[in-house]
């Protein structure tokens, strides 16, 4: 069983981790293209509306990819995870269920409405479209995140008869602490995202030479929404994560920071290699004091280590759960440097006679997928040994019949077909890039599928 | 409690197949009555702006017996392991091809997703259809609530089945065959010229196989699952379900013959929600029927704690509300036959 339970956490990460590259771009892209709208309905500037519609063509092709990598996620809950599934679904099942009938018929319904309809609908209803997507798409968030939050935070529950979890409080699942941080945590991070795209592009245009508007509205539209996510990524929704995380898991603190022994006036580690076997941080290079400002805003106080905790109870990844906190926040002090300079540059007249921060601004666009993906390897790691924390242990949720041999098998079968996808939904992409925002180029290739009236 | 989730639940599987069961069916004919290139744009634009919304109606089915009848879920999902994550493949592929084809113009682009669009419609079809056989035939469940399928053992339906015996294969192509005709009346509503036409050609002569298999299906079906006519008997009003299915049988070949492109594609889906509801009434108390009878979950067995139901029963209906108005809004908005236009420049 142990050899299963490996890998169904394999396909469970990689199946999510895949997925999650594109529901980023769709949330971020949607909270975008509904400002250029937005700025279309106000200047009556063309350009906005084309740009959105630029924007659009891509997020029909993300959206697309997205859709088809997440319906196996909601599947597997169900296949992989079925002892969980029985033990939990009364109360989980409600969120998930909650995402099908309140987002994603409103998200299906209205995408192809806001990528078919414009001609229609008219400006005012074609604008209302594009916000109801957006509308869709953070609703799904919500619920999701929502049902991470449950699992990190459990509450709003009672224990059945045969040990199974019941729900006891609908308002304490959908309206948990716990979720309201990270979802505001999670959403910034999309939208960092959609900026960073959005602005690369745009920076890739000006550099080369070609669609300089698209590219200075671009950029503009980028940086401006970005500085600010990058912000609110940092203050207040990650500290009022990391509060929380304080609060109700300190062993995954300890773990997140690589902290080995409890200590009044805690150090940051910047860098450093943990040794879990001779329980040290090798190599530290470490900020005094820090952790205990950073945790208590007090400089002496006593923050607790992994060896304050039984050795069960710790994350069994540490290494990998220290990494990706690490880059996670790594990352995002690059983004508030890089979007926080450019804005500068932008008010000062100066950014696009500025080509090496247009180089910069190009170069970071994968950055912010490894950040969110870093950032949801620090909450899923840092919640092992649970399944759900405190309540069900992640070996007791695998499902008891399908073995090794078959988790395998479709766990390959994702790994090819993924692999086509990602290359066909690069190619996709650069190719809408390479066609250009400018309707007026030649696009042989392209035919609207137009919908006759009566 | 239980059972109005289960009427619930099978309300939204039914909604699954009438909607997504036109796009799988357009698709398993798509190379068949479609040659050129603009008539393949008119296949793919007749389902184009809806599949998806089409196919969340499985994820939301998904969704609502998970909370509902989360050891259902569980018991299941597992159970069926294989398949599913075959269906999911297949799903990824039909989804790919429907919104990938169009982007690019090239002798090695377009054959390549018309094939994978026409493939993955036609093994969809055939693999819901024998998932529906697996229900109603019984599973290997044992006393921990749990069991496990492999594809296939030996074909026969035993004690120890497969996801494939010739009864849930013979169920396969009659769910492919439905769908082929379903899809068909679909294609032929929305297009218009040779494609139109070859549709109706094709939903008049399936129509025949239809009858046939549905005949042979449901004497076999009796055979299979006593719980039918037990159900039959106890509550007799049940025969309006196999009774609406005949009725739309029967309506399918007289609308055609009548040429009414809107009826007969009604009278179709009629005669699927018929058979489905059948399916599920004859079910009833059991949500998955074990082999050994002893074993079989049922909906208060198998029902989530009634607080969430109850809660879930509020949203629930507000949200299928919302779900269904919006359905009439786009459906409208897609209402008439769809055209393809050379010159406009976009495609999504």
């Amino acid at each position: 069983m142990e050899q299963a339970l490996t890998v169904h956490r394999l396909h469970f990460a990689f199946t999510v981790t895949f997925h999650y590259i594109f529901p980023q771009l769709t949330m971020g892209l949607a909270l975008l293209i509904v400002y250029l709208k937005t700025k279309f309905l106000r200047t009556g500037d063309e350009h906005f509306n084309r740009s959105a519609k630029f924007w659009a063509r891509i997020f029909g092709i993300n959206f697309a990819v997205g859709v088809v990598t997440g319906i196996p996620m909601e599947f597997q809950f169900g296949t992989n995870w079925a002892a969980f599934s029985k033990a939990a679904g009364g109360v989980i099942g409600q969120t998930l269920a909650m995402e099908g009938v309140f987002s994603f018929f409103l998200e299906s319904s209205f995408l192809g409405l806001f990528l078919f309809g414009e001609k229609k609908l008219g400006r005012i209803g074609h604008w209302l479209s594009a916000f109801l997507v957006w509308l869709g798409s953070w609703l799904s968030g919500y619920f999701i995140t929502a049902t991470n939050a449950w699992m990190q935070y459990p509450t709003g529950y009672s224990l059945g008869a045969h040990g199974e979890i019941q729900l006891a409080s609908f308002w304490s699942l959908v309206i948990n602490k716990w979720c309201f941080w990270q979802y505001a945590h999670t959403m910034t991070g999309a939208v960092q995202t959609g900026c960073f795209v959005m602005s690369a592009v745009g920076a890739f245009y000006l550099l080369t030479h070609r669609h300089q508007d698209y590219g200075r509205v671009f950029v503009k539209g980028g940086i401006l929404v970005g500085a600010i996510a990058s912000l609110l990524q940092l203050f207040p929704t990650g500290d009022m994560q990391g509060k929380l995380i304080s609060e109700h898991q300190p062993i995954t603190l300890a773990a997140m920071e690589g902290l080995f022994q409890s200590q009044g006036g805690a150090p940051l580690a910047i860098l450093g290699q943990p040794d879990v076997e001779k329980r040290k941080l090798d190599n530290p290079l470490e900020v005094p004091n820090m952790l205990s400002f950073l945790t208590y805003r007090q400089w002496s106080a006593n923050i607790r280590g992994l060896d304050a905790f039984p050795e069960d109870q710790w994350p069994d990844m540490i290494p990998l759960l220290y990494y990706s906190y690490h880059v996670m926040v790594g990352l995002g002090t690059i983004f508030i440097a890089v979007m926080c300079l450019s804005v500068l540059l932008l008010w000062r007249g100066k950014l696009f006679d500025s080509p090496w921060m247009l180089w910069v601004i190009m170069l970071c666009v994968p950055l912010p997928f490894i950040a969110n993906t870093a950032g949801w390897m620090t909450a899923e790691l840092g919640r092992q040994p649970w399944l759900i924390y405190g309540l069900m242990r992640t070996v007791h949720g695998v499902s008891p019949r399908v073995g090794a041999g078959n988790a395998w098998f479709t766990l390959i079968g994702f790994t090819g077909l993924y692999a086509v996808l990602a290359i066909l939904w690069l190619f996709l992409f650069y190719r809408e890039i390479e066609l250009g925002p400018d309707p007026d180029d030649t696009r042989t290739a392209a035919k609207i599928v137009a919908i006759a009236a009566d | 409690m239980g059972t109005i989730w289960f009427c619930l639940v099978a309300l939204m599987i039914t909604a699954y197949v009438l909607l997504d069961g036109f796009d799988l069916g357009a698709g398993a004919i798509h190379l068949l009555v479609a040659k050129t290139d603009d008539e393949r744009r008119q296949v793919l634009a007749s389902v184009g702006p809806v599949w998806d919304g089409n196919e969340v109606w499985l994820l939301a089915s998904g969704g609502t017996l998970y909370f509902a009848f989360p050891a259902l879920y569980a018991s299941g999902f597992s159970g069926f392991y294989l398949p599913l994550m075959i269906v999911l493949w297949l799903l990824i592929l039909r989804g790919t091809s429907i919104e990938f084809r169009n982007h690019l113009h090239s002798a090695v682009w377009e054959p390549v997703w018309d094939f994978l669009f026409c493939a993955s419609s036609l093994l969809l079809a055939v693999f819901f259809g024998a998932a529906l056989a697996n229900v109603v035939r019984g599973v290997p469940l044992d006393s921990t609530g749990y069991f496990f399928e492999p594809l296939w053992t030996n074909f026969a339906v035993g004690e120890e089945p497969g996801i494939l015996d010739w009864y849930t294969i013979m169920v396969g192509i009659l769910a492919l065959l439905a769908l082929i005709m379903h899809g068909a009346l679909w294609v032929q509503l929305k297009t218009s010229g040779p494609v139109s036409q070859r549709s109706a050609g094709l939903a008049r002569r399936i129509w025949w196989a239809v009858a046939a298999v549905t005949a042979i299906v449901t004497a076999v079906t009796f055979k299979i699952q006593p719980q039918i006519k037990a159900n039959l008997t106890s509550w007799p009003w049940g025969v309006i379900f196999p009774l609406l299915a005949v009725a739309g049988l029967a309506g399918v070949q007289f609308e055609i013959l009548k040429r009414d492109e809107h009826k007969a594609f009604l009278a179709s889906s009629a005669y699927l929600a018929g058979m489905l509801t059948s399916v599920v009434f004859g079910l009833y108390p059991n949500v998955l029927p074990a082999r050994n009878p002893v074993y079989s979950l049922t909906v208060t067995t198998a029902k989530a704690a009634d607080y969430g139901l109850k809660i879930g029963l509020i949203w629930w209906l507000f949200g299928i509300t919302l779900a269904i108005g919006y359905f009439v809004f786009v459906y409208r908005n897609f209402a008439g036959k769809v055209s393809v236009d050379k010159d406009a420049h976009t495609h999504g």
